[in-house]
This record gives C-alpha cells, structure tokens and sequence, in this order.
C-alpha cells in the first residue's frame, strides 16, 4: 500500500500537524519508504495467532475506588501557556 | 588527589564510605569536568550545580554519622525524559518549551530516596525517537569517540546518546536511560559503556514522557556491569502508580555479578548472521561465545525465526503507540503555543512548531495505521507477528537455553550528518535490528563493550535473558567484561 498527496494531507487534519505544501511530496516519499519496509509482514502467516495485548502475562490491578489524590489546581495549570483563576485558556471553540 | 571523575561508580562508593573524599568533592569535581566538556559534547541541556552541591552536603552528612543509602553521594546524570521537580524536563523537544513538572518520576525518586546527586539533564533525541542523538531539539550529540588519525565527529548513538556520552566521557558516575527499540543498548554499544534495558515491568513508567507505552522500559547506563547492577537495584521496583509495573522483590542485582557462567547455556540464534555483517562484527561475537565457553558455559545454535519481522512490526506498533500518546501536546496544557485564528489552527501550528521531522515522521505513520480501514491489516497484524516473535523467544529458553548472545549493533559508531542515513529513514532504522527483538518480547538485554573495530571504535555484544532473569545477564556479561579486558575509555579531546 502507498499513500498519495490527499493521504498525506487527509493524515496530517487527523493527526493536527499542519503540512504545507512544500512539504507534501517529502513526507509522501518518506511515509511510502517505511510503509514498503513493512510490506514484508505480508509474509507471515498469523493465521490462529492471537493479537498481543499485554507482553507480560498479568491481569490489570484494580484499587479501591476512593479519591486519592488531587486538590492542587494552581500545580496543574501551572505550565500552561495561558490560564486565568486556574482555569486553562484557548481560543473560542462555540460560535 | 587522582581525578575523582575517572573512578567507578562502586569505587566512588567505597571511597565516600571510607572518607577518602566527600561527596561535595566528587560533586564539584563532575560539575567541572561538565563545564570543561559539554560545550564540545553536547551532553547535557540543563545543569543543576546549586542543587547537586545542596544534595552532596546532605549526603555528607548521612555518610559523616555512618548513614546513607546505597548511592549515597554518587553524581548522576539524568535523560531529559525523565520528570524531575522543578527542573527542565522535555524530552529534547521544542514543544515542552520551559516545561518544569510538579512531580518526580519514579526511577528518579528512588535514585534520590538511596542517596543519589542529581548533576542535570542529558541530551537525548526528540521524544527518544531515533539511533544518532541527531533528532534533538538542542542539537546532535558529539561522541567522545573518534576514529583513529581522525578528527571528525562521530555520534554516540541514540536515543540516549547523552547518557552514553556523558557515562563514557566521565561527566557522570552513572546516568538514567531509557530504551523502545535499543535505545540504551545501541549508545552503550557505540560508546565502550554498559547498558541494560530490563524486563518489561521492572522499572516503573510513571513521571517518564511517554513514546509507546508497551514497549518503553528505563535502565541504567554505566562504566562497568557492577556500576550498573547497584543503579538498576535503586531503579527498580513496584510501583502501584504504573499498572504495569510488575509486583515482584528486586534482587540485589550486585551480588550476582561475580556469579560466573558455569553451566549455563547460552544460545546463537542463527537469524542474527545478517547478509553482509562486517567481518569483525562477526569476530567479536564468536570470541564472546568462547569466552563464555573457557568459563563453563554450553553454546547452543538456536532458531529465532520471526527475527527479521521485529523490526517492521515494531515501526507500526511503536508510532501507532507514539500517535496516541503525543495527541496531549497540543498547545494548552504545557510548553509551546503558536496562536491560530482558532482552536484547531492553533492545535495544527503549534504541533507543526513544535515537533521535528523525525516526530512528525513518526506520528504520520502511527496516525494513518490507526486509521479507519488500516487498522486490522497493519496495527492487529503487528501485534499478532509480536506474539510469534516471542514465542521464538519462550520456546529456545524451554529448550534449555538461559540467555542468547548476539551483536549489538551491526556496526560501530558512524558520522554526525551521515548523508545516507539522513536520505533514508530506514537505513537509520536498521541499526536497531539486533535489539529491538528484545522489546518486542519484553525481555531483558544487557549491552557490554567487546573490542573494537579496525578504526578503534568501540563495538558491544549483547546478551538476551529470560524475563526477570536480569542476573543471570549480569553474570554472564561480567564475564565478557572481564574476558575482553579491554580500555575501552576514550582518548579525551574535549
């Protein structure tokens, strides 16, 4: 599979990365080099083969389901770029 | 006095034990060694000289009543993508611009909690991502390596190519690392240091900046295997803070250094013999196989069949992970913002400011695998060539085999701005291929300087070991340590 001009602009909306122009053709040789490289796993065959989920066996641990921790908005905020009365700041997002 | 710097880690402690010296004399004597060096190297991107001194006078203090946990006045270097209270934490990124946490990783508490100084925060690539050091938002790292008759930079490896460099160039007693695909194996490799990523679990994540969570592991980068079995001994342990840190007791990792090999077995898996292998590189690795024989040791040829399927399934499970996990940086919570003329042009600008090309490479390729109608064929067949991978692993280590070696690298350190890597994504790729196996599998490895190649660069083996078995790769790898007895310091330039 390779991906063309629209794929490389369609990928960088999804991924909020803003592609310019210029650099269209640059990602779309590099994004098809490494998607060729991968092409080899074609080979395999994972017929049966159970997907990884976890690369230790282990179930996931449950807690208590308590507040443990918190009450410190100022800390939170506080390597935001722009935040007012502990609140975090962006631009207008409803008209 | 002799040069506090050149000393081991271990032999730093006994000397603080025994007051040949003072932590604040061993501090000072790294924070002028860093002054004097890193302008040339590159190694750190923040020092904390204040703090490290305020650290050694209270080891001073503990060690003057005969008190002190295990790392007690021992000057660290620290990854930049590890969270440190108060001080410069971005992962060698533009994008966490000023970022200074409010918390302290794990690994780096408990380095604190045994004593341990911090002498700041070492260079790295841009989010852990690449094998140069090349990728960093502060510039490449230059390797205190160079060929012999030659002047030109070499790079330490990556992607903690500052902890290697400030290890091997004496800037630090030890430092943090931390490795997805080989990144503390590979600079280890390259810079004559030892380096080990451990099982999958052993370290815990938490307060380290995330590149694909199910691969990611901390370890320990060090001058010798004893150095760094006593840090992985204070790194190490459970941690209710990360859901997949394993519960289980930490072993004194030191104690097993001098365990020898007799009786082992240790595997050749023949898949590693690549097409085109430099001859020495294959030298090295039989020469280790004999000295782990002249020890007591049985080599075994074994078959790890998926091999060469780890390295392209790892570059889509590792950016698919690394797509998801940069989605937080996004102009609001921390670092860089570049304004738009609304929220999403801001998101897009400040992203396309603040990450490098390899990131944004990355998190292209992460975004379109994880995208409607690709998911299954790349992402669920990925995973799916994982569980193959490590079964090769379970079923050579239910035949007998205790740990497997192989080279580290396919070859030794190589140029800064080699334009053939930088042409080729996947030529830089490849010089993980011998590691990245590992982290597929969630195994432990440990990298150990072996000789050096025709130029008198350094080259490593690597040892590959059951899960939570990181002893017995200890043992083993003091013995090529030993066997090699080698200098493999640089010749200082700087």
């Amino acid at each position: 599979m390779s991906v063309d001009a629209a794929t490389v602009k369609r990928i960088g909306r999804l991924a909020r990365i803003r592609i310019e122009e210029d650099e269209v053709a640059g990602y779309q040789n590099e994004l098809n080099a490494i998607l060729g490289f991968v092409e080899q796993l074609g080979e395999v065959d994972v017929e049966g083969v159970e997907a990884m989920t976890s690369v230790t066996p282990m179930t996931l641990r449950r807690r208590d389901d308590v507040v443990t921790d918190g009450n410190y908005a100022d800390k939170i905020v506080s390597n935001a770029p722009l935040t007012e009365d502990n609140f975090f700041m962006v631009p207008k997002v409803v008209e | 006095m002799t040069d506090l710097t050149k000393l081991s880690l271990a032999d730093a402690r006994k000397g603080l034990k025994d007051k040949s010296f003072t932590a604040l004399e061993l501090t000072d004597a790294y924070i002028g060694a860093i002054e004097k060096a890193n302008p040339s190297l590159n190694a750190y991107v923040a020092t904390t000289p204040d703090q490290a001194r305020e650290m050694a006078k209270a080891s001073d203090e503990k060690l003057g009543k005969g008190q002190g946990g295990a790392l007690e006045g021992i000057p660290l270097g620290i990854k930049d993508l590890f969270a440190t209270k108060g001080v410069h934490t971005q992962a060698a990124s533009h994008i966490l611009d000023g970022f200074k946490p409010e918390y302290e990783s794990t690994v780096t508490a408990n380095l604190w909690r045994d004593g341990a100084v911090m002498l700041g925060k070492l260079n790295m690539d841009e989010f852990a991502m690449g094998s140069s050091n090349e990728t960093s938002y502060y510039g490449p790292v230059i390797s205190p390596f160079r060929a012999e008759g030659s002047n030109a930079n070499l790079v330490p490896g990556g992607s903690s190519g500052g902890s290697a460099a400030a290890v091997a160039a004496w800037l630090c007693a030890g430092a943090t690392a931390t490795d997805t695909g080989g990144s503390i194996r590979q600079p280890a490799a390259f810079t004559g240091t030892v380096g080990i990523k451990p099982t999958y679990g052993r370290c815990s994540r938490w307060g380290t900046v995330a590149f694909a969570s199910s691969l990611d592991q901390a370890g320990p980068i060090a001058r010798t295997v004893e150095d760094a079995a006593l840090l992985m001994t204070s790194m190490s342990g459970f941690d209710p803070k990360d859901s997949t840190s394993v519960d289980i007791a930490v072993p004194d990792f030191a104690a097993a250094v001098e365990r020898g090999v007799k009786g082992l077995t240790i595997g050749v898996p023949k898949e590693y013999r690549m097409d085109g292998m430099p001859a020495e590189i294959e030298k090295l690795w039989a020469e280790g196989l004999e000295w782990l024989k002249a020890e007591g040791a049985t080599v075994k040829d074994i078959s790890l069949p998926h091999t060469k399927y780890a390295l392209p399934a790892y570059y889509i499970v590792a950016p698919a992970e690394a797509s998801s996990n940069l989605a937080r940086y996004d102009g609001v919570k921390y670092g860089l913002r570049v304004s738009g003329k609304d929220i999403t042009d801001m998101y897009e600008l400040t992203r396309a400011a603040g990450f490098g090309r390899e990131v944004k490479r990355r998190i292209m390729i992460g975004t379109y695998v994880l995208s409607a109608g690709y998911f299954d064929a790349y992402y669920v067949k990925a995973q799916k060539v994982r569980t193959l991978i490590k079964k090769d692993f379970e079923d050579a280590f239910k035949a007998g085999v205790d740990a497997i070696l192989t080279p580290a690298t396919p070859s030794a350190a190589f140029g800064i701005g080699d334009e053939a890597l930088a042409s080729d994504p996947v030529a830089m790729y490849l010089n993980d291929v011998f590691t990245v196996t590992v982290n597929m599998a969630g195994l432990p490895g440990i990298a150990v300087p072996a000789g050096k190649d025709g130029q008198g660069l350094p080259l490593g083996l690597q040892l590959i070991g059951k899960p939570f078995d990181e002893e017995t790769l200890f043992a083993a790898a003091r013995v090529i340590e030993k066997s090699a007895g080698g200098d493999f310091a640089p010749k200082q330039w700087w």
